[in-house]
């Protein structure tokens, strides 16, 4: 039976909601705001909110110093070759922990989200001399692949916990038809746990995307993403908060627009499982 | 053979050793506008060499980081490097960097003052190139001393200084009687603070390489400066680095500045000042001694002993450090652009003086800015505003953090330089310095 709920509950709800959504989203819309003033007025005290004058100068500066296109395509190389191939490895992996579990699978799954606790800093350097012996640094490779192992833990954690809601009972149906394990897991598991599986392509590509401690240690010219696009505009000195803006308004909006379109396959994915 | 197909021959060879030649060079460096102008201006240097230049363009921060692990580790993945006074003697002992002492004649080492070469230098050897250098000095409102009717002095003290504070200090027509860094870290509070100590007589260390944290001259400088800066500074100062004072004294908050010369170019643009026409200079204030109260930097290009393109990296260098190209800005950017501090051919130059009218103080100050002999009492060290030794940097943040903590109130003066000379301590024994 549905609980009655007062109009006046309703309404503090609804405005608290959106209190607390227009807070999270205030630092982008104000980033967003920047980006078209100028140096001057984006220093202004007073802050100025809409009532300045709007112009496009932070871009045109942004555009005629840095290849933005350059930048663009490394981060969707990099963001999406690296959850593809950590789905290529996490799905079977995350089959075995969810169907056929071990004695150890418990604490299997609890290490790897351990190596999440370390601080990237910490083995900069080792990972740093791999890469120079084996010629990956400031290659599109060699981020796939250390995003790829950064953000495992993630993806088999997020692919265990759907697989876990899929009934047993419905693979070992395909297996007494008569399937073997790759059509088991092609043509039964996979379709099933689509909604799972897209959002966690999604928020790894996402956290892929936004990545900027690997991805500006380990590049220099070549392979550099958005992000080592956006930190050319940070300045030790003098005023560069409009170009900067602007460069972070060129680099989140294209993850933002993925956002906006797959919200209702995230929100689904996200909470698949979770009313039972 | 004729003499058409040895022309030929000798064409396909010329090409071919041009191609071979034509290196692709990776440059990493700051996003300031000097670098920006050598950015937009690089490609003559292309055309005319046939070699191109990937640009690597980070904040200071992050690139400090980035090259040190590059160059530390060999990783070769630059073959121009920006780095600064601080960096430059030590990675040169190091063997990091490659010599720079053979440019040729015609660069004009000489035309280099002394003070940068020697900053930029070490066992003798220049390691790095400067393509600008800086001193500090006091940026005041000549408006709001003429109408208090306050004389600035040839070179005045920092008692005098928090004596115009006080007469000038007048928020409520949003006007404050001085900004100074506050922001913790060594190039930010600690720049201004490191020369206000050698002004009241201080050191890091003495020549044991002890350090000399909780010392008179220390108690006496950093209670000024907490002092000076709760009474007359904006609020929140302690947030406030050389950007955020930069913003406040262009928009006419301050009466006073202690800062960057490098600031004045900025502060003398009306397009970007409110102030330009309304700020004077003079030499950093002095307490005890004039020995380093001004600092000492500059910015310059090296190139790592990891490069496989050394020849290329230093024709670059030679070309965008040399008196063509500061000519070369000046004609094509304006001469108040032409990078500062570096050359005196820069300050001979007429058309530099006319456009900068602040030349002639900066030249003084950078004259007068020696890091080989910074401070009233001998040092093992040498540096102005910093001590050029690896463990530095982590001492210096360290203190500017708890200076930054006792000048926003959560800790006492004394507490602040306890705790500093307890770190100092702890990290000198940990390096050998001291038993």
């Amino acid at each position: 039976m549905a609980r009655a709920v007062s109009t006046r509950r309703k309404a503090t709800f609804t405005v608290a909601a959106w209190a607390i959504a227009l807070a999270i989203f205030f630092p982008i819309l104000w980033t967003f705001l920047t980006s078209f003033k100028t140096e001057g007025d984006a220093i202004a005290s007073p802050p100025m909110f809409v009532f300045f004058d709007w112009n496009l100068s932070a871009y045109e500066a942004v555009n005629q110093r840095t290849n933005y296109l350059k930048h663009f395509w490394n981060s969707v190389v990099i963001s999406f070759g690296s959850t593809i191939l950590g789905l290529v490895i996490a799905v079977p992996a995350a089959w075995a922990m969810a169907f056929v579990p071990a004695k150890q699978t418990k604490n299997v799954l609890m290490w790897m989200l351990s190596t999440k606790m370390l601080p990237p800093v910490g083995v900069v350097i080792p990972i740093f001399l791999i890469f120079r012996n084996t010629g990956l640094l400031d290659t599109r490779t060699g981020l796939v692949i250390v995003l790829m192992l950064i953000n495992l833990p993630i993806i088999v954690w997020m692919l265990f916990t759907y697989f876990r809601e899929i009934p047993g009972e419905i693979l070992e149906a395909a297996r007494m038809d008569g399937a073997d394990l790759r059509s088991e897991l092609l043509y039964v598991l996979t379709p099933m746990a689509m909604p799972g599986i897209a959002s966690t392509l999604l928020l790894n590509v996402i956290l892929a995307w936004n990545e900027a401690f690997w991805t500006l240690n380990l590049t220099a010219a070549k392979a550099a993403p958005l992000t080592a696009f956006i930190a050319s505009f940070s300045s030790p000195e003098g005023l560069f908060f409009a170009k900067l803006s602007a460069a972070s308004t060129m680099a989140i909006a294209p993850i933002l627009v993925l956002g906006w379109f797959s919200q209702k396959q995230l929100v689904r994915g996200l909470t698949f499982g979770a009313v039972k | 053979m004729t003499l058409k197909s040895l022309l030929y021959g000798a064409s396909f060879t010329f090409a071919l050793t041009a191609v071979a030649q034509a290196e692709e060079l990776t440059i990493a460096t700051v996003n300031n506008s000097d670098m920006i102008i050598m950015q937009k201006l690089s490609p003559q240097w292309e055309e005319a060499s046939g070699h191109t230049l990937n640009w690597v363009v980070l904040e200071e921060n992050v690139l400090r980081q980035r090259v040190t692990t590059d160059i530390a580790a060999k990783g070769a993945q630059f073959d121009i490097i920006t780095i600064g006074a601080y960096e430059a003697p030590i990675w040169g002992d190091l063997g990091w960097l490659n010599g720079l002492d053979d440019l040729g004649d015609d660069y004009d080492y000489d035309d280099i003052y002394e003070s940068v070469r020697n900053g930029l230098s070490a066992n003798g050897s220049l390691f790095a190139v400067p393509f600008y250098a800086e001193s500090s000095f006091t940026f005041y409102r000549k408006d709001l001393f003429d109408s208090a009717g306050i004389e600035v002095p040839e070179q005045m003290t920092y008692d005098q200084l928090a004596e115009y504070a006080k007469q000038l200090h007048d928020p409520d027509n949003g006007v404050f009687g001085t900004c100074q860094r506050g922001k913790a870290g060594w190039g930010e509070n600690m720049a201004f603070v490191g020369p206000m100590v050698n002004a009241f007589g201080g050191r890091w260390f003495d020549l044991d390489w002890n350090p000399q944290l909780t010392s008179e001259p220390w108690v006496n400088a950093v209670t000024y400066y907490v002092d000076l800066m709760n009474n007359y500074g904006p609020p929140g100062a302690s947030s406030n680095g050389h950007n955020e004072n930069r913003a406040l004294f262009a928009d006419g908050k301050c009466a006073t500045w202690v800062d960057a010369t490098s600031a004045a170019g900025f502060i003398f643009n009306p397009n970007e000042s409110t102030v330009a026409d309304k700020t004077d200079f003079a030499a950093a204030p002095q307490q005890v001694t004039n020995k380093g109260a001004g600092w000492f930097w500059a910015w310059a290009l090296a190139i790592p002993a990891s490069s496989q393109k050394v020849d290329a990296a230093k024709d670059f260098l030679k070309w965008s450090t040399s008196k063509e190209y500061v000519e070369l800005v000046g004609e094509s950017e304006g001469w108040v652009a032409a990078p500062p501090g570096t050359r005196k051919s820069t300050y001979a130059n007429a058309k530099y003086i006319s456009a900068a009218p602040f030349a002639g103080t900066v030249e003084n100050s950078i004259l007068s800015a020696n890091p080989a002999d910074a401070t009233l009492e001998p040092v093992p060290y040498t540096g102005v505003q910093f001590v050029a030794i690896p463990e530095f940097q982590g001492i210096g943040n360290f203190v500017g953090q708890q200076i930054s903590a006792a000048l926003a109130g959560s800790q006492s003066v004394q507490e602040a330089l306890d705790n500093s000379q307890a770190f100092a301590v702890r990290e000198m024994k940990k390096a050998g310095y001291i038993q």
